[in-house]
């Protein structure tokens, strides 16, 4: 097996990248509203877990409380624009500026005190529940009653302030996708992406051979906050609607890490492999259960089959699919 | 006067609550030499290595390289420094190939992947590990991982080795190969080497001088063949004769 990254992809690689991407363009005009919906909600889940996986996959940091991220990033812009009316392009930066300051914060402290792994884990999920319980109680975005975007009636898209019909959204979530696989791929190749990987693997090995590990570790944090942050800004303005439980909740951090994992933790594909799949089953299943009306049915098909999945294949879909089409790639 | 040697390490002590690991222990390694650092099990010498690699910090002495006080620099930062070590248990990054496991040492000197995938293949070369540039590094065997583990470390163009070990549960033919690289790497890159072994084969043919130490104190050094007969040295190793009445 070829675990070496850096070797330029096939042609057959670079046309399956190719089909790929122009058959994704091309869905929304042939497609019906319920399938451009559910496909918005597939991009949230691959843009969201390639943001997770640079942290965890490839700097080997696990975060389990992402909310965190999206939380700052949503409820930022949503209420510049509520209170201001200040465009959300703006308000995603204040977002992913506020997200950057609380994931470097969070990740000087804990690796200054040596906190590490599961103890890391469980300080990021702290830190989520600590926002989720502030925000509730806090009055100028709507405490625990939420936070309203108000729905302009309008002919057109106004992207400027992200109002618009699903289309606009799926075509803004779908370029985000795709960049933030191309900046992957982009830092694996370059030094920064080995030092990440090394330090995944062994931390004092790493250090031995150079790494200045605690800045390469902040660095992987706050650029996964500051994705996650946009994902967040988009999240208020598809959805018009912000409650903290949700948006700071700790099943919007356990669904943030289910796509790569299902997909493959450090793998460019995986993310979006695992959302894929992750979120057909959930349409389907939904479907299912909704068709014999059996109450708990999608959740038993769901979760066994997820299980199914792990046990089969625990280091993900994505390298078992890839051997499969006799692909190669830019994964670790 | 001769000049001051590369590495100078002046009274370092270290202890760990009841244990005096190292005690004062002061000795030189001088330009392009290969020093061998011996003593029994448990003799302090891993230690002396953390305290020169910055994985840990001395409680008293200084540490020179090149004249640079590198006394308690992080091992990032000793390594910037030009001190390059391999540990004495292996550790490889495991699911990196080989290369990219010597690249990771090589991006030290470079921000440019082109010039350490460059670098990195060049010393797989000499290290006798091209054929392996490929694989993952966890498949290695034991000899190939103790080799993956010093073309890392020389990759970072230490000025000085420190080699943890490197010839333990080899078989005599890969300690000779082995032997005849640090020989070589030493003689052609000027490169300095401390280095600990307990196959005492390697150490006699390798070390220009040797420093033994024994419950953490320097107890004699000099060149190979007088130490090997120094009467300390021989009483820490086989203990002393039993005094006939």
């Amino acid at each position: 097996m070829n675990a070496d990254i850096a070797v330029s992809w096939s042609r057959r690689s670079g046309l399956s990248l190719a089909i790929f991407v122009a058959a994704s363009l091309v869905v929304p005009v042939i497609a019906s509203n319920y399938v451009v919906s559910t496909l918005i909600v597939l991009l949230f889940s691959a843009f969201l877990g390639q943001a997770w996986n640079l942290m965890m996959g490839y700097a080997g940091q696990l975060s389990l409380g992402h909310a965190l991220y999206v939380g700052l990033g949503a409820y930022i812009s949503g209420a510049l624009f509520v209170q201001y009316g200040l465009t959300p392009w703006v308000g995603m930066l204040a977002g992913m500026a506020a997200a950057v300051v609380a994931g470097v914060v969070i990740a000087a402290l804990s690796f200054q005190f040596g906190v590490s792994g599961v103890y890391f884990a469980l300080l990021t999920i702290a830190f989520a529940e600590f926002a989720r319980i502030a925000f509730n109680h806090f009055a100028w975005v709507g405490g625990s009653s939420g936070l309203f975007l108000p729905v302009l009636r309008l002919t057109g898209n106004d992207i400027l302030h992200l109002r618009g019909s699903p289309t606009m959204f799926y075509y803004i979530l779908l370029a985000l996708t795709l960049t933030s696989l191309a900046l992957s791929n982009l830092l694996l190749r370059r030094r920064i992406g080995f030092y990440w990987r090394a330090i995944r693997e062994d931390q004092a090995a790493a250090q031995a051979a150079g790494v200045d590990v605690f800045r390469y570790k902040i660095a992987a944090v706050a650029l996964s906050a500051a994705m996650t942050a946009i994902a967040g800004t988009l999240m208020a303005f598809y959805d018009n609607n912000l409650y903290p439980n949700t948006t700071f909740g700790i099943s919007r951090s356990i669904d943030i890490i289910m796509a790569p994992i299902i997909g493959g933790l450090g793998t460019l594909f995986g993310p979006i492999l695992g959302a894929l799949v992750l979120t057909v089953l959930s349409e389907a299943t939904t479907n299912l259960s909704a068709n014999f009306g059996i109450d708990g049915l999608k959740q038993w098909i769901y979760g066994s089959t997820l299980l199914i999945i792990v046990m089969l294949q625990p280091a993900g879909l994505w390298p078992w699919l890839r051997a499969r089409l006799r692909l190669d790639g830019a994964d670790g | 006067m001769s000049p001051p040697p590369l590495l100078e390490v002046e009274g370092i002590s270290k202890r760990f609550g009841g244990l005096q690991a190292v005690d004062a222990v002061t000795f030189g390694v001088p330009h392009g030499t290969i020093v061998g650092l011996i003593g029994p099990n448990g003799a302090g010498k891993t230690t002396l290595f953390n305290l020169i690699a910055g994985a840990s910090r001395c409680d008293a002495g200084a540490i020179r390289l090149g004249g640079v006080d590198i006394t308690g620099l992080r091992p990032d930062l000793a390594c910037e420094a030009g001190i390059g070590r391999t540990f004495q248990v292996v550790r490889p990054f495991s699911t990196l190939s080989v290369i990219e496991n010597v690249m990771v040492g090589a991006f030290k000197r470079t921000t440019s992947p082109v010039e350490a995938r460059t670098r990195a293949a060049q010393i797989l070369d000499r290290l006798g590990l091209a054929a392996k540039r490929s694989a993952v590094a966890g498949t290695l065997t034991l000899p190939e991982r103790k080799r993956l583990e010093t073309a890392r470390a020389l990759a970072t163009r230490p000025k000085l080795l420190l080699l943890d070990e490197v010839m333990a549960g080899l078989r005599p033919a890969e300690i000779d190969l082995m032997v005849r690289i640090f020989a070589d790497l030493s003689r052609e890159m000027g490169i300095a080497i401390l280095l600990t072994e307990h196959v005492m084969r390697a150490v006699m043919a390798l070390s220009h001088h040797i420093v033994v130490i024994h419950h953490g104190k320097k107890i004699c050094e000099g060149p190979p063949a007088s130490v090997a007969r120094d009467p300390r040295v021989i009483e820490c190793y086989l203990g002393s004769a039993v005094e006939k009445p």
